[in-house]
């Protein structure tokens, strides 16, 4: 009788490509999925496109529009993201009730972890703006200015979603020179969200540090926060999990005070206080009797020891 | 005079143009992992609505300024020409895509080996083969062939039957090897996904375990007329673990399956029902029975007589009679068991 046997790929690649999707200790960059909702506009078609070619290296555009409401029913978005190994969406589309709508989006583990709703009300193209573009795959500065960012818990929220679309990933080192893209996201108080990406120039400031100056780039977005479905803390906290190797383990004993000074504390033996040198006085030196007397006992156990062992062995001998 | 004052005036301006020193009330959040900087100062609201860009611009600029500042004070390094600079790790938690990874459970030879301290050695791909006199794999390609040819006759051992086919003994011992090492690896899988296998039901000795072959005599010896009560027992036998439900003299009730929620209302409306609804019920047969009786109709003896037979209860009905109360087995070991706890 054959044996059943548990389902494996057929082919090498086959095998490769599920060796691929196991979950990783440290993962690279979240890649994007940009795609088209019901119904999209110019105005959304331009912004989806540009928001792609910002995130490039890591994204993938869809072109075609799919019928997904997803405030309804997120699971059309999720086995996209599924089928592309994406971890982020920007959805776009356009509508009477909602114009010129961009949903951002996150997945954990193929199922959706969180997404905004933000109403497009300007742009302006990558291309409207004449000038020098930046090298792709470079790595932004991400500047959040107003006190909203802080104070809000929905935007808090959209802030982590932004820096999670556009700071790539995790790097060691970075070249100074290399610095030539400034993303930043103003919240003012109207509930609106300005979205401006600059190159930056690095000018002489005669001293070690340059000077910046910025130049509009483009796209330039101005967005209202729409509708909103944030994850539940228990989800989060199970997403935001680190890996043991990541966590620095605690040095035990050191510390370092307001100045900057490390302190350290060290544990030493009990100290022999009976063997301990004190103060030599006449008055209680030993006397020449008394040193007589130490080296006499100090024999004494000698001595007693080869007694014993010589009855011992007398006895063995009777007993043979 | 003039021209003094206003070379003043261009270096103080030019000075300001290039300065790298930017005031704020409240001093900026970086991240400098993530290259981000939040600043959390109030916003300039009359500028903001008179020109929108322009200021952005202007305040991004100066944010943009102090996260360089920051940046340019981190410890540097030159790296093919170019000077990077060492970043510290981001602190700015952001969520996974996947969960963590978990760690394989080991399969029950690899626990073995750990406990033992045995440890994997590689073995050579190909192997000098004395008897054929060249390389022969240890395994895949080529292998079955270098086996045909080395095994075109075999020695028939002493302590076998002369007529025993050692070809087709050889086949099989081999497909139940593979046999077993299957089972084996499907056990494995159980036992990594905490899947209850069948503990019944494996009869092949070979294959299972001592344990399993222990339950399967302790669950035998229970199949007879008396439930095992008189079936004798090997000096020192012990029996097999964990199997006091099952058993079917046993005094402990398995647990039924969980009963479903609609299922459990549909039965317990079902008793209100017949209790609130307040009508007896009518048992025809009785019913007639006693009327028959009471009716006079009492000249027909043998009708009577055949009747308070039927009606007769039989003699011991107060007693009821099980097996499970009575048996001295378990039942009574377990009681007092709890006594003496």
């Amino acid at each position: 009788m054959a044996i059943q046997r548990v389902v494996k790929p057929t082919t090498r690649k086959g095998k490769r490509v599920l060796e691929a999707r196991q979950p990783i200790t440290i993962e690279g960059p979240k890649q994007t999925l940009v795609l088209h909702g019901r119904k999209t506009s110019d105005f959304i078609r331009l912004g989806l496109k540009d928001l792609y070619r910002l995130k490039k290296p890591d994204a993938k555009l869809l072109s075609r529009n799919n019928d997904i409401t997803i405030f309804e029913n997120a699971s059309p978005v999720e086995e996209l993201c599924r089928k592309y190994e994406t971890s982020l969406f920007i959805m776009g589309s356009h509508s009477k009730k909602r114009p010129n709508n961009l949903i951002i989006g996150r997945m954990y583990n193929y199922s959706l972890l969180d997404m905004v709703e933000l109403g497009l009300d300007s742009f302006q193209s990558l291309a409207d703006f004449v000038g020098p573009k930046i090298t792709l795959g470079t790595k932004p500065c991400l500047i959040f200015n107003g006190p909203a960012w802080d104070q809000m818990d929905e935007l808090k929220h959209l802030k982590s979603m932004f820096v999670d679309l556009f700071h790539r990933e995790n790097v060691e080192n970075i070249r100074l020179q290399g610095l030539e893209h400034a993303i930043s996201f103003t919240a003012t108080a109207d509930n609106k969200i300005l979205l401006r990406s600059y190159k930056v120039l690095l000018k002489k400031s005669g001293c070690k540090t340059p000077r910046v100056e910025l130049e509009e780039m483009g796209p330039h977005l101005d967005f209202t926060f729409r509708r909103s479905k944030l994850a539940s803390e228990d989800l989060m906290k199970q997403a935001c999990r680190k890996p043991k190797i990541l966590k620095v383990a605690k040095r035990k004993n050191v510390s370092r005070d307001g100045l900057g000074t490390l302190h350290g504390r060290i544990h030493v033996g009990k100290q022999n206080i009976t063997s301990l040198q004190t103060r030599k006085m006449k008055g209680l030196k030993k006397t020449a009797e008394e040193k007589r007397a130490e080296k006499k006992q100090r024999k004494r156990p000698l001595t007693a020891e080869t007694n014993s062992t010589k009855p011992v062995a007398s006895k063995k001998r009777k007993v043979e | 005079m003039n021209a003094y004052i206003s070379n003043i005036v261009d270096k103080s301006l030019r000075e300001t143009e290039n300065s790298i020193t930017v005031n704020k009330h409240l001093q900026l959040e970086y991240d400098l992992g993530t290259l981000l900087a939040t600043d959390i100062n109030s916003l300039d609201l009359t500028r903001l609505r008179k020109d929108k860009n322009d200021y952005t611009k202007q305040l991004s600029r100066d944010n943009v300024q102090l996260l360089f500042n920051e940046i340019w004070r981190l410890p540097t390094d030159r790296v093919e020409e170019s000077i990077v600079a060492k970043l510290p790790s981001s602190n700015f938690v952001l969520p996974r895509s996947r969960p963590l990874p978990k760690s394989k459970p080991l399969t029950k030879w690899e626990q073995f080996a750990k406990a033992k301290g045995i440890k994997k050695t590689k073995k050579t791909k190909q192997n000098w083969d004395d008897q054929l006199n060249k390389w022969i794999p240890s395994y895949g390609y080529k292998r079955a062939q270098a086996d045909k040819e080395k095994d075109w006759v075999l020695e028939v051992p002493a302590t076998s039957d002369p007529m025993e086919d050692q070809f087709l003994k050889k086949k099989t011992g081999k497909r139940e090897n593979v046999a077993k090492n299957e089972l084996q690896r499907l056990r494995n899988i159980a036992k990594a996904k905490k899947i209850k296998i069948p503990r019944l039901g494996l009869t092949n000795s070979e294959l299972s375990s001592a344990k399993e072959l222990q339950t399967a005599v302790t669950l035998t010896r229970s199949a007879t007329a008396s439930l095992g009560k008189f079936q004798n027992k090997l000096p020192k036998e012990k029996e097999g673990r964990g199997l006091r439900r099952l058993m079917p003299n046993s005094s402990v009730k398995s647990k039924s399956g969980a009963v479903s929620t609609w299922d459990e209302k549909q039965n317990n409306m079902n008793i209100v029902n017949s209790v609130i609804s307040g009508r007896p019920k009518l048992n025809v047969e009785k019913a007639v029975g006693r009327h028959l009786k009471y009716s006079g109709n009492s000249d027909d003896k043998e009708e009577t007589s055949k009747k308070s037979q039927r009606s007769r209860k039989p003699i011991n009905t107060k007693r009821k009679r099980s097996l499970q109360k009575n048996a001295p087995g378990k039942g009574k070991k377990k009681k007092e068991t709890h006594k003496r706890r």
